[in-house]
């Protein structure tokens, strides 16, 4: 994503309901035509947040500035937003059509336009031949495409939608993915999209903005936040992560039990307590006899079990060493084939140096 | 990155965000004022105005007065005394007597037992402060100075109360037996009608959801058949049944039906179907899964009645139960129409106000009768609280299997039940129809010339609908929109939080309170409102407080199932919130918009209560001309004008159908999933 100018700017956001604080000083830029994804587990403050944008709910402290303008205290009416619900909020008493048509008809605008640029939307969506349906004669995913259209058929400039997939079943929330991914690309519209599912956020965001407890957590690309995440929440949070408590040595590598790790440079100073950690996917496999001189970071360990799930192998390593019951990796189908991996019998692992990240200790999840 | 030390938060300093207040929240709140205000106006204040006069006190205060009088020739040689002393030496007045109402008077000359208003002396009469006052013809005057009449002048000098502010009037009601005495009366036959109609009325749901008897639908439709007439109805019909002349005297074997019997019997028909729709909508959410469990632990049926059904339909029951005590402790028309000597609250209001002028008493036995409604409407909303809990737990509805046995048993049981319900309408449709019972039985039509007798006539009845007509479409549109508003209005928390809680209110307040309370609020003359004391508006007015409560809480409900986001959604349209409630809220709404139209109708149709105080010669009502012809002994032209009302809401009733139905099949479209 080219970092072109800024469309929406949150500064020290604040919101209280009563003496519970929902969010603690957000503070986001999002950028013209991006796709955003609001992340984070279900009462962490994402919708909270797309409200206080929306000027549904008001923020306690802090402003949004939306296209250089002020609008922290503004009502939704004078705001420029399309919004899609969770619950669709389709009106049931009126046709797709007039759904469609409820925010075009405005003073000065004549109806053979209006009718027009229904259509049009209905294309767009790819329901053509439904608009004179009511809202409780189509599938939810229709419905969902019904609401998408209503929200952008005044061309806002912004399109806020709360967890507009997770009402589907699984088959339809991913191709509707790809179909809101493409919509968005399309119109160039500036989103930002509410989910608490990663895989969704991964597939569709141009930044995810990972929340915690009212706190953003980390802002950063899907690759950014895969590979690089900042706090132990996210590592936790996106994707799977082994962890391991270690102490820094006085080389400034890692110990974890008796074994002895290299890893990329830090900011711990010697006899720091840390959290290691790894993704499944970033530990090699190699064969038992594999000695090749000058590799760090190779271990023995038992293949305890292993579990086939389509395009790779979960497998659940045991080594006493690492004080943890298992380390989980991810092989590929073909690297199993190749080493003739079986359960209960010994291998040799490799946990790359750049692929470890640490931790503060008292960071630890609570 | 953020500390993730945890503690108790807050928000930095600083002031708090403050919303630009859209033009639509403007609107609304303005208009949510305004229907609270309206609530305030028509409720609180009038409440408030009749508490007030519950602790007024009225007292002769005889130091305020001091007399001289003169020789035969006009001269003032005796000194001046006051009237307290005068009363001393000649116990003119007891100090009872000296308790006295608002409009309460004393003759001067009841202090001097030789006066004659010919004879030639003169008299003096001055108070001894500020405050007293006294009449002279009629002509009030007040103040220490000293006013001069003659002895023909001086037998019109009357003197007037000093008011207070005290318990006075309450502890002149403790202390009176016949005045106590009903309060032991209507608790007596509000318990023995409760405990009646609640058995009747489970027995009654528990056949119609439980078991396979026949004809369910004609049942369900025969118990709803007493809300369509007045209360008193019933009262006429047992009477013509068992009264000094009834068709069955002989059943009484020597008791009497005037009093607590009449009562309680016309009672149990009135308050049958609030009983019968509460329990069933309890027993109709029980879940079967239960039923499946004690049929395969071979509980024995009476087992499975105690441990399944009872528990899971107690909430119904207990909620009925206090409805029906609410709703009988609060009637007036039948206690009045067959009560005989048998005094209860409710009647004493009306005695004491329209009989013996008493206001004050009025608004002490008022009081008196409010704290029993508000005990049983306060723990039926609790009670409705926990049975809403149930509902919304998944629950499979239960399929009863049919048991020939059982059936017919529950035939027969409903079967005499509704000869009960049916056997009084038809008894009135008798009654309305013979022409002199019990000596000339012949039918005609002569009982429903109603010109010729009091009540008002025809012109009642025409009232009655233009009340019934202007009720619903007033009331509806007030009711609706205030639900609207308290629903889907943004902020103003506090405001929603009274506007609720008022609108909560008028379901506690008897009607005969209500009525009342509008006398001593509208009719005083420092009210610019009273302009519409004696109007068709007051009595509209009053009706729609009155039924405010069902009609907010049915209008809450039916809003609770639209969407919360349809404003929202509205709003990021750049359209206005009114443009949603018409082309959405509305529409989807109609059903229920009809079933509070239809309930305002009927019940202004039916209600006494609170407008027995209310009427003018030119707004007289049915429901009052049935009250009135009775008390004047023309019990048939009352049944006639009963039937009358029946025949009205019955046919409404089919109309509200009718509309139903057709606005569903309109709407089958887009309400089938
Ligand atoms: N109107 C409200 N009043 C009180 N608490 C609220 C309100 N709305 C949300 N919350 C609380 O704020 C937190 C964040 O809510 P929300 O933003 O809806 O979470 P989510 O991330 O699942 O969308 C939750 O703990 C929720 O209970
Ligand atoms: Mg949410």
């Amino acid at each position: 994503m080219s970092k072109s100018k800024s469309y929406l700017q949150i500064d020290n956001l604040w919101k209280a309901f009563g003496d519970f604080v929902a969010l603690q000083d957000v503070s986001l830029d999002v950028f013209e035509g991006e796709f955003v994804c609001f992340l984070g587990p279900s009462g962490c403050g994402k919708t909270t947040l797309l409200r206080a944008i929306a000027g549904l709910d008001l923020q306690s402290r802090g402003s949004v500035i939306q296209d250089g303008v002020d609008v922290s205290e503004l009502p939704p009416a004078q705001r420029d937003f399309g919004i899609v619900f969770q619950s669709y909020a389709l009106f049931p008493n009126l046709t797709i059509r007039k759904n469609i048509a409820f925010g075009l008809e405005n003073a000065g605008r004549d109806r053979a336009s209006i009718n027009n640029r229904v259509e049009e939307l209905l294309q767009l969506v790819g329901l053509p031949e439904q608009g004179d349906k009511y809202p409780a004669q189509l599938s939810g995913g229709q419905q969902q495409r019904i609401a998408l259209a209503r929200a952008i058929a005044t061309s806002p400039g912004l399109l806020l939608l709360d967890e507009p997939l997770s009402a589907l079943d699984a088959k339809v929330r991913v191709r509707l993915r790809h179909e809101i991914k493409a919509l968005q690309r399309e119109l160039g519209v500036t989103t930002i999209m509410v989910t608490h599912d990663q895989e969704e956020a991964l597939a569709m965001a141009d930044r995810i903005v990972v929340i915690n407890e009212g706190r953003i957590e980390q802002v950063g690309t899907p690759t950014e936040i895969y590979q690089n995440p900042q706090t132990l929440f996210v590592a936790d949070f996106i994707g799977e992560m082994n962890q391991f408590e270690a102490t820094i040595d006085d080389q400034r590598q890692l110990q974890i039990g008796s074994s002895r790790f290299s890893c990329r440079s830090h900011e711990f100073t010697s006899g720091a307590q840390v959290i290691a950690a790894i993704r499944p996917d970033n530990i090699v496999p190699q064969p038992l006899d594999y000695k090749a001189a000058g590799e760090v970071n190779c271990h023995r360990v038992v293949l305890k079990d292993m579990e086939f799930l389509g395009s790779f192998w979960r497998c659940r390593l045991h080594n006493e060493n690492f004080k943890v019951n298992h380390l989980i990796a991810d092989f590929s189908a073909n690297a199993v084939r190749r080493l003739n991996l079986q359960p209960d019998q010994s291998m040799m692992v490799q946990l790359p140096e750049d692929t470890m990240i640490i931790y503060a200790r008292d960071e630890a999840r609570v | 990155m953020n500390p993730a030390a945890k503690g108790k938060l807050s928000l930095p300093a600083g002031r708090d965000i403050k919303a630009v207040v859209s033009r639509d929240d403007h609107m609304m709140r303005w208009w949510m004022a305004l229907i609270g205000v309206y609530l305030i106006v028509t409720l609180a204040m009038p409440l408030y105005a009749m508490l007030s006069k519950s602790v007024s006190t009225y007292r002769f205060d005889l130091q305020q007065f001091e007399f001289q009088v003169s020789d035969e020739a006009g001269d003032f040689t005796s000194p001046p005394v006051l009237a307290s002393s005068l009363n001393q030496t000649l116990g003119a007045v007891s100090a009872q007597a000296l308790n006295t109402s608002a409009d309460g008077r004393l003759a001067a000359t009841e202090f001097f037992p030789d006066f004659s208003f010919r004879s030639p002396v003169n008299y003096r009469i001055r108070g001894t402060s500020e405050q007293a006052a006294y009449l002279v013809g009629s002509s009030l005057t007040t103040g220490t100075e000293w006013t001069e009449i003659d002895s023909n002048t001086f037998r019109r000098v009357q003197l007037r109360p000093v008011a207070s502010t005290g318990l006075g009037n309450f502890s002149t009601y403790f202390s009176t037996p016949a005045l106590m005495g009903s309060i032991r009366n209507s608790l007596y036959i509000a318990v023995i009608s409760t405990l009646i109609t609640v058995t009747l009325a489970f027995g009654f749901a528990y056949a119609l959801s439980r078991s396979c008897v026949r004809y369910k639908s004609t049942f369900r439709l025969i118990a709803m058949i007493p809300i369509l007439v007045p209360s008193l109805l019933p009262g006429i019909a047992l009477i013509y049944l068992f009264g000094n002349q009834g068709m069955l005297k002989e059943l009484m074997f020597g008791g009497t039906i005037y009093g607590p019997t009449g009562i309680v019997l016309g009672s149990v028909f009135f308050t049958f179907p609030h009983a019968f729709l509460i329990i069933s909508t309890a027993l109709s959410i029980s879940d079967a899964r239960y039923y499946e469990a004690a049929v395969s632990l071979r509980s024995s049926p009476w087992r499975t009645f105690r441990v399944v059904t009872l528990p899971g339909a107690r909430y119904g029951i207990i909620s009925a139960a206090f409805v029906v005590f609410n709703l009988v402790i609060t009637d007036f028309g039948l206690p009045k129409v067959i009560g005989g000597q048998f005094n209860v609250l409710a009647v004493d209001i009306y005695k004491q106000v329209i009989g013996q002028q008493n206001f004050e008493m009025g608004a002490v036995v008022s009081v008196v009768l409010i704290i029993p409604a508000i005990l049983a409407f306060t723990i039926d909303r609790i009670v409705q609280r926990k049975q809403v809990a149930l509902l919304s737990a998944r629950a499979v509805p239960y399929q009863p299997s049919p048991d020939k046995k059982a059936d017919s048993i529950w035939l027969v049981y409903c079967a005499m039940v509704s000869v009960f319900i049916v056997g009084l309408i038809a008894v009135c449709q008798y009654a309305a129809l013979v022409k002199f019972w019990p000596y000339n039985l012949t039918l005609s039509l002569n009982n429903y010339q109603f010109d010729q007798m009091d009540g008002g006539g025809w012109a009642s009845y025409f009232n009655s609908i233009k009340l019934g007509l202007l009720t619903a479409v007033v009331g509806t549109c007030i009711v609706f929109f205030g639900a609207y508003l308290v629903e889907k209005s943004n902020g103003f928390n506090t405001g929603r939080g009274l506007f609720q809680m008022v609108a909560m209110l008028p379901m506690a307040i008897p009607g005969m309170v209500l009525g009342l309370a509008y006398i001593f609020f509208f009719n005083s003359p420092a009210n610019p409102l009273n302009v519409i004391y004696g109007t068709m508006t007051i009595l509209v007015v009053c009706t729609v407080t009155h039924f405010y409560t069902v009609s907010h809480l049915t209008a809450v409900t039916a809003l609770k199932q639209m969407d919360r986001e349809f404003e929202a959604v509205a709003a990021s349209l750049k359209q206005s919130a009114l443009k949603v409630f018409t082309r959405v809220t509305i529409p989807v709404c109609l059903p229920a918009i009809l079933d509070i139209s239809i309930y305002l109708f009927v019940n202004a149709m039916t209600t006494v209560s609170a407008v027995v105080f209310l009427y003018s010669p030119k707004t007289t009502l049915a429901s009052i001309a049935v009250l009135n012809m009775d008390d004047a002994g023309d019990i048939a032209p009352a049944a006639a004008m009963g039937m009358m009302i029946f025949y009205t809401n019955a046919g409404a009733r089919i109309l509200h159908l009718f509309a139903s139905r057709k606005i569903l099949k309109r709407t089958q479209a887009w309400r089938q999933r």
